[in-house]
């Protein structure tokens, strides 16, 4: 796509026309609207929009959560096969996410415990005897400060929305996935959780080197974090590059908007000591 | 959990229906434990003998009586003989002979007694009188002046060759007897229906049958609409297409029309209560189907549905945990209601003529079959149909409550 990036690693998603359309008639709406990009491995790629510019809508795409009405995506350079349950759920042992609101993220019927077992069965680790099980918990729940001792036969109702988002995080510790969506996994929490989450997902790719999709409304957020950043405006991705290109000097109006919302851009963040 | 139980025993209206279906199911079953015996046996002759407790003639002169003198026995016993249209006709008379109108209180037996007496002429041919209403005013007349006479009432047996009477005992007016020295005494809280059966046991073992048919017919109509909804609604697609297409077919069919044409289909003999449940289900699910299918897409796009997917679940064990649970509670109240609908269907049915066999095993809908019939209802017989539409109602209006009682609970904005 860009001549310009030549230091990537290979590439692990990519799309090309991208297109989701929901309902018909008029009621249609073009949520993702001909969208090419290229995810390159190791990266953490922002895709920065507005509320209701697609975002999500891409993200479920990308998880194959959602169908996909035009366009292909690449999945390690191959057209992305999905289709048989079998490959589905190969595809998901690599391609893992953290949603928006944890509230709602969890069954409400399930316990910690079957969240955290669902994922060690889809490593494979279905038939290690159960203390083996109950250590790689702990030391899951340990990653991201959380007591499995005392989290073990609760619900994840019973805890704070950031203690979810941790758990969430503990989740992708135990699947270690290739690749990571995260849709603003830290707007609905406070901002002293908010850095505390944001630094747990940095020491997991550091560990794991997993590609991170990050997806923000918050460009000051993006500009931090990320390697490229992807801006999309009404289901089109308007503007990319890497981060110091298309935040220090963005071309399209709607950039330059979303970026003069945020006051601290040019402060140094050191998000350890938030 | 415990808490959801904490809010659903604390809201008034599911308590109410709870408690009044539960006095329901006691009598249910405490009733035939009382007075034991099989519900459709005909004990009365003649049909439709009033409520009451009922003594045999034949013991009760067999039992050693003992003798009372009770100040009020004679008034009593006038009162009995009188009837309302016998002391409006006295009336009637009285006026007709001259007698001023407002002197005469009816409801005073003892003075109307003693204005009769003094006025009352058998040769008198009042005015526009009839033969046939003099000939009444004879009859009460001498019925009247029977009930002054207090001789005793002689008891005998006929000799067979020679017709002669042989004195056995004699009755007084003073004479009581124990009635638990009767050997027969028959209680009928609600008398006797056209069969001569008691309706009070009939009822008891209608109502139990008209329950089980309705948890029955409830049961498969839940089971049929739960599965075709949450399949239709998860799976959606083809799958979608062609259950929504089958439930159409069932909705634009009237379901009571359907339900008739089936049963009508099936021949009487072979038409049990658990035939009859059966259709009742068979052709009730639809609405239990649509709403499950609206409930489970607005849930099949959550986030912790999307999170089971991503954790490796398969399409049952996401039906049945990441699902099922979060409308089950929805589906607790389609069932109460679908039992509710399924009492009233048979009851319908059954008026139609079109219920179970009537010789096995009587349902609530039977019962008011026959009362139908029979014209109890112009006769009235009010005991032969009233206790069983009281009956049916109750069921009901109880399953309603605690449906109500229920949606208040589980459905937040509905909250006082
Ligand atoms: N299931 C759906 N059916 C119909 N329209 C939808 C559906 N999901 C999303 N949309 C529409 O698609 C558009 C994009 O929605 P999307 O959720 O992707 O936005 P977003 O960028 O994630 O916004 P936010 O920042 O608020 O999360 C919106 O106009 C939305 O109304
Ligand atoms: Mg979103």
């Amino acid at each position: 796509m860009s001549s310009n990036k030549t230091h990537h690693g290979p590439v692990c998603l990519s799309g090309r026309g991208v297109t989701k359309v929901y309902g018909f008639g008029s009621r249609k709406t073009v949520a993702v609207d001909h969208v090419d990009f290229d995810f390159y491995e190791g990266e953490i790629v922002s895709i920065v929009g507005e509320s209701g510019s697609g975002k999500t809508t891409l993200a479920k795409m990308l998880l194959g959560l959602t169908s996909v009405t035009e366009g292909q995506i690449y999945y390690q350079g191959k057209p992305r096969d999905i289709r048989t349950r079998k490959k589905k759920k190969e595809y998901w042992t690599n391609v893992q996410a953290i949603f928006q609101d944890p509230f709602s993220s969890f069954n409400v019927f399930s316990k910690i415990d079957t969240v955290l077992l669902d994922c060690i069965n889809m490593r494979g680790g279905r038939h290690l005897p159960r203390d083996k099980k109950i250590e790689l918990m702990t030391e899951a729940c340990s990653f991201v400060n959380l007591k499995f001792e005392e989290l073990t036969n609760k619900y994840p109702f019973e805890l704070s929305g950031g203690q979810m988002q941790r758990l969430m995080i503990a989740r992708i510790f135990l699947l270690k996935p290739k690749v990571l969506l995260a849709d603003e996994p830290t707007s609905m929490i406070d901002a002293c959780s908010r850095a505390t989450i944001l630094d747990m997902l940095m020491n997991l790719r550091k560990e794991t080197g997993m590609t991170i999709i990050f997806i923000t409304h918050d460009i000051g957020l993006a500009y931090y974090v990320s390697d490229s950043v992807y801006i999309m405006e009404q289901g089109k991705i308007v503007e990319y590059g890497s981060a110091d290109e298309v935040i220090l000097n963005p071309k399209t109006y709607n950039t330059k908007r979303l970026i003069s919302d945020v006051p601290k851009i040019y402060e140094v963040w050191d998000l350890s000591t938030v | 959990m415990k808490n959801i139980f904490y809010q659903i025993f604390h809201s008034q209206k599911f308590v109410a229906g709870f408690s009044i279906l539960m006095i329901i199911l006691l009598i249910l079953f405490i009733y035939p434990l009382i007075f034991p015996g099989d519900p459709l046996q005909m004990i009365g002759l003649s049909s439709f003998s009033k409520p009451g407790i009922y003594v045999s003639v034949y013991d009760a002169i067999d039992s050693e009586p003992s003798t009372m003198k009770l100040p009020d026995a004679d008034v009593k016993r006038l009162m009995k003989k009188l009837s309302n249209e016998d002391r409006l006709a006295m009336k009637e008379w009285l006026v007709a002979t001259g007698t001023p109108e407002d002197v005469i209180d009816i409801l005073d037996t003892d003075g109307l007694l003693k204005l009769w007496k003094d006025s009352y002429d058998p040769s008198l041919k009042p005015e526009g009188m009839t033969l046939a209403k003099r000939n009444y005013y004879k009859r009460l007349n001498a019925s009247l002046e029977k009930a002054f006479d207090y001789s005793r009432i002689i008891i005998a047996t006929k000799d067979e060759e020679t017709g002669e009477l042989n004195e056995e005992k004699t009755v007084s007016s003073n004479d009581y007897i124990n009635i638990n020295d009767v050997a027969n005494v028959v209680y009928l809280p609600l008398g006797t229906d056209n069969f001569g059966a008691d309706v009070a046991k009939k009822l008891v073992s209608a109502a139990k049958t008209s329950i089980m048919i309705g948890l029955i017919a409830g049961s498969i109509a839940t089971f049929i609409g739960l599965t075709f909804g949450l399949l239709a609604g998860y799976v959606g697609g083809i799958v979608d297409d062609f259950i929504m297409f089958i439930t159409n077919l069932f909705t634009v069919i009237p379901g009571f029309i359907l339900l008739i044409l089936i049963s009508y289909g099936i021949d009487q003999d072979k038409r049990g209560a658990a035939v009859v449940a059966l259709v009742i289900g068979v052709t009730s699910w639809t609405w239990t189907a649509r709403s499950v299918r609206s409930q489970v897409l607005s849930l099949r796009n959550r986030d912790h549905v999307n999170l089971s997917k991503l954790s490796g679940h398969g399409l049952a064990r996401i039906i049945l945990t990441d699902i099922l649970p979060y409308i089950a509670s929805y589906v607790v109240m389609a069932l109460i209601l679908q039992i509710s609908t399924a009492i009233l269907a048979e009851a319908q049915l059954s008026m139609l003529g079109l219920g179970p066999k009537t010789t096995e095993r009587p349902t609530l809908g039977l019962m008011m079959n026959w009362a139908m019939l029979y014209s109890a209802h112009t006769h009235g017989y009010w005991w032969a149909y009233f206790p069983v539409l009281l009956f049916i109602a109750l069921i009901s209006f109880s399953l309603n409550l605690m449906n109500t009682g229920l949606d208040q609970v589980f459905n937040p904005t509905l909250r006082d």
